[in-house]
């Protein structure tokens, strides 16, 4: 056997898994997109589509990813700066910006429901210091902007740390000659950070893009918790479609579309952050 | 005006201490060469200069400014990094135009000084490539055209050509002493190689463990070594020592010769001449030769004197093989002597 071979027949078993997990529930969920009584058909499609909530789920999916990822990536990339020159108790540091990865979405969404309910800690300490007279219902169906400004919040504080965590390691290999080199030649704190942590992040960044704007579209748990089906969101839909509804097909349309736009955005990162060959560490 | 002065600079990384409270006073348009064994803290010093180390104590001053509180970017000074640092992001133009930018100078100007330096680096085929296109010797003249760009006013080179081909190396020696001269920088340059640091020096600076033994022109340095170190590490090969016994007031045994030498109580010594100042004759230094080795114009002859390794350069044209005995005489005028204790010159 010649050596080419083996490292392929090491990842053999992974593919298999990964096409038997993957592959045979997607081309499931295509035949359910995508087969009528007659065949192929467009039918589901339309129906989604055709549904008043549909454009207002992709509406909403999309400003919220646009909202969150930006100012996750500002905030990850800032707070990686810092965690990166501490020189003690850098990984304490790390642990403790990692706890909110710890928790699953719906008990983040749950959290910041007790924060931001009627009854909750918002109210009480708002009413407590005398700033407000009556508890002010900040997540009823008439404050849609609330819930939105609660989902973005909820999700950087839940989801900021692990862009974080991939940003630091990605700083960590960035060898200090080169911010030495940049300094000499005249390079301010910030033209270093342009000029030399960007371009040469840029791996990290792509990775944390990708899973953060795929994690962002998939948004569900904390939209339900927050504000229940007033803001329509695409996962929503397909766990509305697919259990009050009970029609798999519309659901499985949804899925293909989050499907759809994740492989968008991933080849957008793709080709945006790519690094020429030629110009790698 | 840009002459650097340190005072009282020295350096500790923990408990090992890289730098001994140096003094040093490079003068405006100088070129200042350190030399010293690999450790001795050369690199250290620069670090220091640039603004990239923090000394633990003593001051730096350039252009009569102090300014070991401020940061690189603020001291006027560009660098050749002993591991070159080039960017592996940026094409070598960028690479070199990269402090030129930093300055937002206009494109024009930009193209014209980095295609200045890379011909004269001999690198202006190579502007589109990429660092990690290149190999060590062309990285290297990318590193030194990017801090030749600058056209700074003072200039930290870190064995600039350490990494190219004999050849290639002497020609960059002479532009590169050219160019900054005419650009009147003041330089200090790191160097292993004594050639290159003859050839180029106004002064030289001889390090050992962190501090400096010796700071003279190249000629003094060669001819009058302050300390017995510099003798041992200057010149190729280095001088030969001989310990020495004192048998009268100002007279000195040395290996069965008895010598003129430096009028002092001490007893015994130490004698010091270099290779090519002795000569074979009817007297001298029994010498059992042990090595021939033919260099040419000379003959490097390695023999047991007194029981000790002794190095002589002769003349090629006279005919010497191994286990012929020879009597060296060594130049009166050339002869050197150490003290055993404190490693110093004793005036004659
Ligand atoms: N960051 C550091 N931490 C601890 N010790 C250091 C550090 N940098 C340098 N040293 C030590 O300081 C001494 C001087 O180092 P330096 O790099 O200045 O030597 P050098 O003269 O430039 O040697 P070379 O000719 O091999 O480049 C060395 O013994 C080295 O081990
Ligand atoms: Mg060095």
């Amino acid at each position: 056997m010649t050596n080419k071979a083996l490292p392929y027949l090491l990842l053999t078993p992974a593919i298999l898994f990964l096409l038997v997990f993957f592959l045979y529930p997607f081309v499931q969920i295509a035949v359910l997109a995508f087969a009528g009584p007659e065949g192929f058909t467009l039918s589901h499609f339309q129906r989604m589509t055709s549904h008043w909530k549909f454009g207002t789920a992709l509406a909403n999916t999309l400003i919220l990813t646009a909202i969150i990822v930006p100012v996750q990536l500002a905030l990850a990339l800032s707070m990686a700066s810092i965690v990166t020159r501490l020189k003690t108790g850098r990984s304490t540091i790390l642990y403790i910006f990692a706890i909110p990865l710890g928790l699953s979405d719906l008990a983040a969404g749950i959290i910041w429901l007790a924060i931001f309910e009627q009854s909750g800690f918002l109210n009480s300490l708002l009413v407590g210091l005398g700033l407000v007279e009556r508890p002010v219902l900040f997540l009823g169906y008439q404050n849609i902007g609330w819930i939105f400004a609660a989902v973005i919040i909820a999700e950087i504080w839940r989801a900021t740390a692990i862009m974080m965590v991939i940003l630091v390691s990605g700083m960590g290999i960035i060898p200090k000659e080169y911010y030495e080199a940049a300094e000499v030649f005249g390079a301010s704190r910030w033209q270093r950070f342009r000029k030399v942590t960007l371009p040469m992040l840029r791996p990290s960044l792509q990775t944390a893009l990708i899973l953060r704007t795929i994690a962002a579209f998939e948004v569900f748990a904390v939209v339900v918790a927050l504000g229940g089906t007033t803001l329509p969101v695409l996962m929503g839909e397909t766990y509305q479609w697919q259990f009050s509804l009970r029609d798999r097909s519309v659901a499985a349309s949804y899925a293909l579309v989050i499907l759809a736009i994740s492989i968008a955005a991933t080849l957008v990162f793709l080709r945006l952050l790519r690094v020429p060959k030629e110009a790698k560490i | 005006m840009a002459e650097i002065v340190i005072k009282n600079v020295a350096k500790s990384f923990g408990a090992f201490q890289a730098l001994h409270a140096l003094d040093m006073a490079i003068a405006d348009q100088e070129f200042m060469v350190l030399l010293g064994a690999s450790g001795c803290g050369k690199t250290t010093l620069l670090r220091i200069i640039a603004g990239l180390e923090t000394p633990t104590q003593g001051e730096v001053w350039i252009g009569g400014r102090r300014v070991d509180h401020l940061p690189p970017r603020q001291r006027g000074i560009s660098m050749v990094f002993q591991n070159y640092a080039v960017f592996p992001h940026l094409t070598v133009f960028e690479n070199i135009a990269f402090g030129l930018r930093m300055q937002k100078m206009g494109q024009p100007e930009v193209e014209r000084r980095v295609r200045r330096t890379a011909e004269l680096m001999h690198i202006e085929q190579l502007l589109e490539r990429y660092s990690g296109q290149l190999s060590g010797g062309q990285r290297q003249r990318v590193a030194v055209a990017r801090a030749l760009a600058m056209e700074p006013d003072v200039i930290l080179m870190d064995e600039p050509l350490s990494n190219l081909d004999a050849l290639l190396r002497l020609e960059m020696r002479a532009e590169l002493k050219g160019v900054l001269a005419e650009s009147k920088t003041t330089t200090i340059y790191v160097t292993h190689d004594q050639v290159e640091a003859m050839s180029l020096a106004d002064r030289i600076s001889v390090m050992n463990g962190g501090k400096i033994v010796q700071n003279d022109s190249p000629v003094e340095i060669y001819r009058n070594p302050a300390a017995r170190f510099v003798g041992s590490f200057i010149g190729n090969p280095p001088m030969n020592f001989i310990p020495a016994k004192r048998t009268d007031n100002g007279r000195w045994a040395v290996a069965g010769l008895e010598l003129d030498g430096p009028r002092t109580e001490r007893e015994l010594i130490e004698f010091a001449i270099r290779p090519e100042d002795v000569f074979p004759g009817e007297e001298g230094f029994v010498a059992d030769v042990r090595v021939v080795e033919p260099l040419g114009a000379h003959t490097l002859v390695t023999c047991d004197v007194a029981g000790k390794p002794f190095r002589a350069v002769l003349e090629s044209d006279r005919r010497v093989s191994p286990g012929e005995t020879l009597k060296l005489m060594p130049a009166a005028s050339r002869i050197r002597w150490f003290d055993l204790d404190t490693q110093t010159a004793i005036p004659a």
